[in-house]
Parts: structure tokens; C-alpha cells; sequence
């Protein structure tokens, strides 16, 4: 097993020189000005940046609020009674609910979580799934909208929360039907 | 959708906290007595204001990197390249966008990185997706419906390595640290079909149809 997190890691360590060699090496072969396209679309990274700060700001401090008044454990409480007819713990519910919010607090979730029940235990496993299965769904529309102004998302934030629940959902049923 | 669910989330966490300060009984050990639960709250506001530019100055490198390549790539004519030769899928994908365009290829290289958990270049690609995407949009602060597809395609895309679960769980131990990652991959490929089959019905309907005119 060993070897395997050793491959995965030799790979990712490896994607991102060997991708910028093959792009720059593939331009040059192909008569670009290579030093003067990069610059070029690299003055954009800075106004990108810049864009996305109100709308970064926006769901950052919304999200904050509702963690730090302590909202997530009355969450947790009322969505009990339900997860546990699906056979989800109570455990994993601040998981669950962490996962499309914030990144750093899911990441934060899952260490708390795996401390407390260890990671070969059923609940270990069914925080790993979920984190590794899911995505930091507001932080990607706030920040993917934000760089375009948009604010009229439409059926994009259904649609995202939806394909949340499912993927919990997901998670729960394929946990409990390998290690359950 | 947006502004209900950003008024929930501050209407319940600041109603939670006053209930949460007016409820608790007297801690003789604590250093501020009332309100313990707001003084939180309150540092939770400025922290995350904080967080937020601390996150986004923090993308201007990475940014100006994959932007950079990027151009390199799209006047090598790499990504239109890569556009056609996944045009079978992604013309049904999103229909509004012409297969070339160099939209396309950002999303395909966006979804690429993505899938290997390659996040610092993931976003750069996807930014510059959006942008490309907000050329064909005629109702400029509106998402037209093949923005809606590439961020449900994107909040909810298969990651096929998912390195920080796996670094938590060798760092707490455990005896099998990969184990998770089937399940994780049948998991989110379910809710990508779900999640794009979802957003493919919501774009028919009136309600989301009329906010594209005008």
C-alpha cells in the first residue's frame, strides 16, 4: 500500500513540471513567441485575483458566523433523527454539512473526527469518502461567478446542492454496503 | 438563491449565538462571562473577512502562472486541439458553446486537473474558463446555462486522487490509508450524473429560462 501512495505522489509531483514543459516545448515548436504570450496572459492573473475578493469575502464571513455561534452542532441535532434512518451516523453529520461550505474546516472535520473514532472504523471511513468524494461547492460559486460578476446564478446553486446531497447520499449507502 | 441562503446563514448563526449566550449558565471559569458565545462570533466575522483576501491575494501567483501557460497553449492552437478531439462529449455538454471555442479547452483542462487533485492549477484553468464562457454570454451578471453545467460539473467532479484524505488518514494510522477511494469515486461520479442530469432539466424550465431574456 505503501508503494501506491508513493506512485500517486511520484505523479503529482510530476504532473505540473511536465505539463508546463510539454506546453512551452509544443509553443516553441509551433513559432510562438513563447516568453511573450506567457507574460501576456499572465498580467490577467492579478485583476482575476482582485475580482473575486468581495464575492471571497461575502461567503467567507456568512459561513464564518454560522460556525463560530455554534449553529453546526443544533444542525446536527435536528438532522439526527433523519440521517440515522439512512444509516448515517450522527458523527459524520458535521461532515456532511462542512464539506460544500469550507475546505479548511471539512479538512478540519475529518481530523477531529478520525481522531475520535480512529480511520479504520466505519465512521473513519464514511468521513474519508465523503471527503475525498465531495467539493467545496460555495467557495467554487462564489468564486467562479465572482470572476465574471456574475450574480444572477440561476439553477447553478440548486442544481450544486443536489449533486451534494446526492453524493453524501452516495457516500453513506457505499460505506455501510462494503465495510457495514 | 444565493441571497436566501447567505441571509440563512447569518440570520441562523447570529440567532443561534444570542440564544446560545442567553441560555448557557455562568461559567466561573471562563474569562469574559457575557457574551462568551459572541466574542466568537465576533472574531469568526473578522477572521474569515481576513481569510477571504488572504485566500485571494494569495492566488495572484498561481494565477498569473496558468494564465501565462495557458496563452502559450491557446496560440500554440493546443487547445483548440484538444477541444475537437473531445467534441463528441462535450458539443452534448454544453450545446450553446461552438465545439472550438477556446472555452472548450479550458474546461477540458479544468476538469483534467481536477480530476488528478491538481487544485492550484485547477482554478487558474477554470477562472479562465469562466472568462472564455462570459464572451458567448449575452446578459453580462447573468450565468448562461453552460456556466450552470461546467460549476455543477465542477462542484462535483470526480477526483481520482484525493492526496489530503490520504495524507490525514497514514498521519492517524491507518492500516489501509487508500481504501476510501473506490468508494469516493463511485460516489462522486453519482452525484457528476445526478448533478448534470439536475441542472440539464432546470435549464428547461420557464422559471430559469426567462432570466436568460431581456
Amino acid at each position: 500500500m505503501q508503494a501506491f501512495v508513493d506512485i500517486t505522489k511520484t505523479i503529482s509531483t510530476f504532473a505540473i513540471p511536465l505539463l508546463i514543459l510539454s506546453i512551452v516545448v509544443y509553443g516553441a515548436f509551433k513559432k510562438v513567441k513563447i516568453y511573450e504570450a506567457f507574460v501576456e496572459g499572465a498580467k490577467e492573473g492579478f485583476n482575476v485575483a482582485v475580482r473575486i475578493i468581495p464575492f471571497l469575502v461575502a461567503m467567507l464571513v456568512a459561513i464564518g458566523i454560522f460556525r463560530a455561534g455554534g449553529a453546526m452542532e443544533i444542525l446536527t441535532a435536528v438532522l439526527s433523527p433523519l440521517t440515522s434512518l439512512i444509516g448515517m451516523p450522527a458523527e459524520t453529520i458535521p461532515m456532511a454539512v462542512m464539506r460544500p461550505l469550507s475546505g479548511s474546516g471539512a479538512l478540519g472535520v475529518m481530523s477531529e473526527t478520525i481522531a475520535a473514532h480512529g480511520p479504520d472504523s466505519l465512521i473513519g471511513r464514511m468521513v474519508s469518502v465523503m471527503m475525498g468524494s465531495g467539493e467545496t461547492t460555495f467557495y467554487v460559486l462564489a468564486v467562479y461567478f465572482g470572476s465574471v460578476s456574475v450574480t444572477k446564478t440561476r439553477h447553478a446553486v440548486p442544481a450544486g446542492i443536489i449533486a451534494d446531497v446526492v453524493g453524501i447520499l452516495a457516500s453513506v449507502w457505499l460505506v455501510n454496503l462494503i465495510w457495514g | 438563491m444565493l441571497n436566501y441562503i447567505w441571509l440563512a446563514l447569518i440570520i441562523i448563526g447570529i440567532g443561534v449565538a444570542v440564544g446560545k449566550d442567553i441560555t448557557q449558565p455562568p461559567d466561573p471559569a471562563a474569562e469574559q462571562q457575557f457574551p462568551a458565545i459572541m466574542k466568537v462570533t465576533n472574531e469568526g466575522i473578522i477572521g474569515s473577512a481576513k481569510t477571504a483576501v488572504t485566500l485571494a491575494l494569495g492566488l495572484i501567483g498561481i494565477m498569473a502562472l496558468w494564465l501565462g501557460v495557458m496563452k502559450i497553449a491557446e496560440q500554440a492552437g493546443l487547445i483548440t486541439l484538444l477541444a475537437k478531439v473531445l467534441k463528441p462529449i462535450t458539443s452534448r455538454l454544453f450545446p450553446d458553446v461552438p465545439a472550438e471555442h477556446p472555452a472548450m479547452g479550458a474546461m477540458i483542462m479544468n476538469i483534467s486537473a481536477n480530476m488528478l487533485g491538481l487544485a492550484n492549477a485547477a482554478t487558474p484553468l477554470g477562472l479562465k474558463a469562466m472568462e472564455e464562457l462570459n464572451k458567448l454570454n449575452k446578459k453580462l451578471g447573468t450565468a448562461t446555462d453552460a456556466m450552470c453545467t461546467f460549476l455543477v460539473i465542477n462542484t462535483s467532479n470526480v477526483q481520482l486522487v484525493a492526496a489530503p484524505v490520504i495524507a490525514i488518514r497514514v498521519a492517524a494510522g491507518s492500516a489501509n490509508p487508500t481504501e476510501f477511494l473506490g468508494a469516493a469515486i463511485v460516489a462522486t461520479t453519482i452525484s457528476t450524473i445526478v448533478g448534470v442530469t439536475t441542472v440539464k432539466l432546470l435549464a428547461k424550465l420557464p422559471f430559469y429560462k426567462k432570466q436568460l431574456e431581456g
